[in-house]
């Protein structure tokens, strides 16, 4: 019997069996942002520590840092604190900090694939529960508190539990306009927010073979969101392409090397799973959240649920959540009001995200419907400048859209971009918990880059694959 | 003060619902901070807000609950996002919650726990049903988690829960603090890292 990528990964990367039970893991790569991370470097100074592999941490800005204007010091002056403390603590101990001030800071989930760190067999760790993303590149990448950011810094290994293994294929075509945000989507619809507890998700398949870097990181970044974890697909030629010539990626006489340890750690064709799960692609439509939790969503041309579909226990929930959102049971999805949209974040906010939606708005003279906030967020300044380069700043701003600064901006509420009230937010973003995008009240519905899109022209949910087809000038 | 958590005893609140994610219970706003102290007054704060709003009091709001030290939740507690601040608010709100007791608990919120020494055991739906509804109809009956017998105790009942061994014993022996464990194996720590081809320069 073959071995999985997790297996292989875990015990290249084990240290040895800790008493507990668990196991001393090393961490070839430590992710560190501003929020989680404070409270461990003081725990490292206090204790009078050393930090021993400064070159496997990488730091940049991103929750705080606010999308209008970058300049320092920023305008809130508890996030101006924050981003001093991150300052001084990775000059403190010499570990590289991504800067604003050099044009180099983006979401932590961001910078990390960019700059060619992030590469397949890796052990990856930071505290932020959409570490998995960097799963995508074949490497085991965990979310984390800040105690165990403290343990990394202090030994570069952690504590850990091993995980069982749950193969997810989704095999055949995605219909046309279906995105890696709408497969994710129905993966957590189908197997629960907590479906994957206790797991690593592997993703496999013809959809996942076929899909771009930028589309396994949209899927991947989700795994947290139904339970697992960590979520990778094998890393493949797609993965050794996009890896080439970045800047931490392995240099060019060493490359083969590179690429033949990086095939050794594939899942083999004989890998033994405790779990496998098949989609068919074809069953997949646009997903829109209708929710609080980012399992409760419906196609887009489905109506919301009936409370008493429900088992008997979740019904609270759901009704709850019916509540909170102001929906009927049965509803159609269709034709909800929305007040803001939000194009950005870790999950949707690279390049191939916005080229998409380019592809759809340009040239139509498409404008966002005059009661929507509408927001482009790039996720990284190296986005912005490519955007910049391709001029779609141009595009978004014509269409009526404000062109922001990179960070994390509207995905939650730890900067100034947040929802007022009872706002409806169409968001590209992963999370539509209460009170998540900063008002405890405001509601969020999760869908693609492209249908978040067509809503803010529209002005309300539509079916995008219906709403840009619709010929040039046709009153859209 | 001992590292050991053998038995937590105090009074016990409960907090109902499912999928209760780490965003209510310490909204993001509180984030912007540097260190934890003061964190404990926010914990569920835009839960709290709203039922107030509708009239209605969130046990954290609740008179009654105001000394407990053992919360009681259902599934999925914790879920969402890594921040430490979710369970660093819960145990310094009020006397401080010192064990958690669920239907089941999301896994970075469950490691934050033990990283902080708070036990995080399981119990079935039904048991936690039971056991919720014991703390609601009488505030002052003595809670205990042991961990010992792996039972809860409310007043005169007690249920069975579950914990993995491996935390368990860290409980038992007082050795949740991860840091110095993993100290002790530094030599192994830089072989294992000199085994990897990515941590040497692909040499
Ligand atoms: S974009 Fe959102 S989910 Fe991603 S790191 Fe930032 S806050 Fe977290």
């Amino acid at each position: 019997m073959g071995r999985n990528l997790y297996e292989k990964v875990f015990d290249l990367h084990t240290v040895r069996r800790l008493p507990s039970g668990q196991y001393q893991v090393l961490m070839g790569l430590q992710m560190i942002h501003e929020v989680t991370s404070p409270q461990a470097f003081a725990a490292i100074r206090e204790r009078g520590w050393k930090v021993p592999y400064p070159h496997r941490n990488f730091a940049t800005v991103d929750h705080i840092i606010p999308t209008d204007s970058q300049q320092r010091p920023l305008s809130d002056p508890l996030a101006e604190e924050m981003l001093q403390h991150l300052e001084r603590n990775t000059a403190d101990f010499g570990i590289r900090f991504f800067s604003p001030e050099r044009g180099e800071q983006g979401i932590v989930h961001m910078v990390g694939p960019e700059t060619g760190l992030t590469q397949p067999g890796m052990t990856i760790c930071c505290g932020d529960s959409h570490t998995a993303t960097h799963g995508a590149f074949g490497a085991l990448a965990f979310g984390i508190g800040t105690s165990q950011v403290r343990d990394v810094l202090a030994t570069q290994t952690l504590a850990l539990g091993k995980l069982k293994v749950r193969r997810i294929e989704v095999n055949g075509r995605l219909r046309p306009g279906v995105y890696a945000k709408d497969v994710i989507l129905y993966i957590i619809r189908k197997l629960g927010v907590n479906g994957g507890v206790g797991y690593a998700y592997e993703y496999a398949g013809e959809v996942f073979d076929g899909f771009s870097m930028e589309e396994r990181m949209t899927v991947c970044n989700m795994s947290i969101e139904g339970g697992a974890r960590c979520g990778y697909v094998n890393p493949d030629q797609t993965t050794y392409d996009y890896l080439r010539g970045r800047e931490y990626a392995p240099p060019p006489e060493a490359w083969d090397r590179a690429v033949a340890w990086w095939e050794s750690i594939k899942s083999d064709a004989d890998a033994s799973y405790d779990d496998v799960v098949r989609f068919d692609a074809s069953d997949i439509e646009p997903i829109v959240t209708w929710g609080i939790t980012p399992g409760q969503s419906v196609g887009v041309s489905e109506n919301l649920p009936y409370v008493r579909d429900f088992p008997e226990a979740e019904r609270p929930n759901i009704a709850e959540a019916l509540e909170f959102m102001d929906f009927r049971e049965g509803q159609p999805i269709k034709g909800t009001r929305i007040d803001v949209a939000f194009l950005g974040s870790c999950t949707n906010g690279r390049i191939s995200d916005f080229e998409e939606v380019v592809r759809m708005i340009e040239g139509r003279g498409l404008r966002v419907a005059p009661h929507v906030r509408a927001i482009v967020v790039p996720g990284s300044m190296s986005v912005k400048r490519e955007m910049i380069r391709r001029g779609y700043d141009k595009v978004f701003t014509e269409a009526g859209f404000e062109f922001r600064e990179a960070g994390c901006s509207m995905c939650l509420a730890m900067n100034p971009d947040k929802l007022k009230g009872r706002e409806v937010c169409a968001s590209s973003s992963n999370r539509n918990f209460k009170g998540r995008q900063g008002s405890p009240t405001g509601r969020t519905l999760l869908m693609s880059p492209v249908m978040v899109a067509a809503a803010a022209i529209a002005g309300e949910v539509v079916d995008a694959r219906e709403f840009f087809a619709a010929p040039v000038g046709a009153g859209v | 003060m001992d590292p050991r958590r053998i038995r937590i005893t105090g009074t016990g609140i409960a907090v109902r619902g499912n999928d209760i994610d780490t965003d209510r219970i310490i909204p993001a706003r509180y984030l912007r901070c540097v260190t934890f102290d003061g964190l404990g007054e926010h914990a569920f704060e835009d839960d709290r807000a709203q039922l107030k709003a509708k009239g209605q009091v969130h046990p954290f709001d609740d008179p009654r609950f105001a000394g407990a030290e053992v919360l009681f939740v259902n599934k999925n507690f914790g879920c969402g996002s890594s921040r430490e601040h979710a369970p660093q608010s819960i145990m310094r709100w009020g006397r401080g919650i010192k064990a958690i007791v669920g239907e089941s608990f999301s896994e970075i919120f469950f490691g934050n726990c033990v990283a902080l020494g708070i036990p995080a055991p399981t119990a079935s739906e039904a048991d936690m049903a039971q056991m919720m509804s014991a703390v609601e109809a009488n505030s002052a009956a003595p809670v205990t988690v042991d961990l010992e017998t792996l039972t809860v105790t409310v007043g005169e009942h007690s249920w069975p829960v579950k914990m993995a061994e491996g935390p368990r014993r860290q409980f038992l022996e007082g050795k949740w603090d991860s840091t110095a464990e993993l100290m002790e194996a530094m030599d192994q720590v830089a072989a294992t890292a000199a085994r990897l081809p990515y941590m040497n320069g692909w040499k």
